[in-house]
């Protein structure tokens, strides 16, 4: 036999899953092409997308260099982000009145708007890597810890009161109890965080810096060239999906058991 | 005669204004099989939680193998209701939780449990995660994790509760069978009163709350218990059944 019969049942089962995804998003952009063809309007307003493919494409260098000014910022964010999220995670964990003094503070974070915020970022910490990285950080932190200390609560408490009834120390049943059981609500933030990570990397760049795709943007928009601020976020929706199937390849590796269990409604 | 392996005089247990155990005694020899049965809402499990050390005792006097029991002894290896298996280990990890918790290293405690899978019905599955598992399998894998802690006795909390019908009198009957031939001493926590009458030496039946022991059944039957006692063991489960639901009027 030349082709497994499980292969063909998995190209089968992706063209149903994929499939009506595919078939909308180039509607969509049918529908855009003959617009911008057919209407007669100008390109600076509305450019179609082959257009905005031709030009990005034409561009591919300078976008590539902005591209990866941004993605630095975002996983250099992101990262602090992470450490920091564990870490207080951890320290909320363990001293629980912490909780009630640190949750205030961080949601006050999060009612923040990043247009206000990210000029003032810039403004402190000038036009480097460090603003971007703040700006990540004070966007993704506060979803991780939240994920992260609920799914240290989201812990069996047989499995608990089990361990307890062994002799365990409290830093054993995290360890082995607590920290396991957080998986899934890390992976399920780390999925919504990282397109935010994204968001906010570009929100500091549009604010003010030497390179990146929000200073991209914000350059092509001034010069009245549509097709390339199209071109720009088509690269940074690329992006972000990366990011996120990244997270998923992740979550897949480090549960494998999870395959096994019935998905939970 | 030696000290009973387990012995509680006149415990009592009260949450605020709600007074959960009155005056609990029970005591168990070792190699004995002793069930603890009760309506539910009775403080079955309050008694657990005092002898795993969740819980700590108002009133009263605990004591095993003669030595008083304080707060934080883990003499006892517990089986709670539903099993408890950890869902990111695989089955031998899982088994070998309390060797690692006693200071094991994970290899040797592998080791140790890895000997046992074949008589557990489980030989082949070492490798698997516990969603992979039937239940009844999922129940012998947390009793394997129970026994292999070399606890000197076995606290086991409604532990076939959640299984269907047959797979609970299958595994009864396994259980039986096992215990007739490693000689542990378990303390069996139900509201089954069949699982009772067929696995027990003696049976403290609790009242409702606050708890007492309400009536003590022995069953000088030979264990496993066979089809031919069947006649017996059914005298004695109408009489406790009866004894239960007189509680209700």
């Amino acid at each position: 036999m030349p082709i497994r019969p499980t292969f063909m049942r998995d190209v089968a089962r992706l063209i149903s899953h994929a499939g009506p995804a595919v078939l909308s998003v180039s509607a969509l952009v049918l529908v855009w092409e003959a617009y911008a063809r057919v209407s007669g309007i100008s390109p600076t307003a509305l450019p179609a997308p082959s257009r905005v493919l031709v030009q990005g494409f034409e561009q591919r260098d300078v976008l590539a260099s902005h591209t990866l000014a941004t993605l630095q910022a975002t996983l250099f964010g992101f990262s602090c982000s992470l450490c920091a999220a564990f870490l207080f995670s951890v320290l909320v964990d363990f001293f629980r009145p912490l909780r009630r003094a640190l949750f205030p503070v961080f949601i006050i974070t999060q009612t923040l708007p990043l247009v206000a915020i990210a000029p003032l970022i810039v403004l402190w910490f000038g036009f480097g890597l460090t603003p971007k990285i703040v700006l990540v950080a004070l966007v993704t932190f506060f979803p991780m810890l939240v994920a992260l200390v609920q799914g240290y609560d989201s812990t069996d408490r047989d499995i608990e009161a089990l361990m307890a009834s062994m002799g365990a120390s409290r830093r054993r049943i995290f360890v082995a109890a607590r920290l396991p059981s957080a998986l899934p609500y890390f992976f399920a933030g780390l999925r919504i965080s990282i397109t935010y990570a994204v968001v906010g990397a570009i929100f500091a760049e549009y604010a003010g810096a030497v390179r990146g795709l929000g200073i991209y943007i914000l350059n092509a928009k001034n010069n009245f060239r549509p097709d390339l601020v199209l071109s720009a976020v088509f690269v940074s929706a690329t992006l972000t999906l990366c990011l996120f199937g990244a997270t998923v390849l992740v979550q897949r590796a480090a549960m494998p058991w999870a395959r096994f269990e019935e998905p939970k409604p | 005669m030696s000290a009973p392996r387990l012995e509680l005089k006149a415990v009592s247990k009260r949450f605020g204004d709600l007074e959960v155990l009155a005056d609990i005694n029970i005591s168990v020899r070792p190699g004995e099989f002793v069930s603890i049965l009760g309506p539910s809402g009775a403080g079955k499990s309050t008694i657990l939680q005092l002898l795993t050390g969740a819980l700590s005792r108002d009133g009263g006097a605990m004591a095993c193998d003669g030595v008083p029991l304080d707060g934080n002894s883990h003499r006892f290896a517990f089986m709670p209701q539903r099993d408890a298996l950890m869902p990111w280990r695989r089955v031998i990890d899982n088994t070998a939780l309390g060797l690692e918790v006693q200071g094991m290293s994970r290899s040797a405690a592998r080791a140790v449990v890895q000997p046992l899978f074949a008589e557990f019905g489980l030989a082949g599955f070492e490798r698997n995660y516990p969603a992979q598992l039937s239940g009844g399998m999922r129940q012998r894998a947390a009793l394997l994790r129970t026994v292999v802690q070399e606890s000197s006795m076995l606290l086991l909390d409604e532990p076939f509760g959640a299984l269907d019908a047959l797979t609970r009198a299958r595994m009864q009957r396994w259980l039986s069978g096992m215990w007739t031939r490693h000689g542990w001493t378990v303390l069996l926590i139900t509201h089954d009163v069949r699982e009772a009458v067929l696995l027990s030496d003696r049976i403290y039946v609790l009242s409702p709350r606050p708890a007492r022991i309400l009536r003590h059944y022995e069953i000088p039957l030979p264990h496993p218990r066979t089809p031919a006692n069947s006649h017996a063991l059914a005298e004695v489960e109408a009489d406790i059944l009866q004894t239960l639901l007189n509680l209700e009027e």
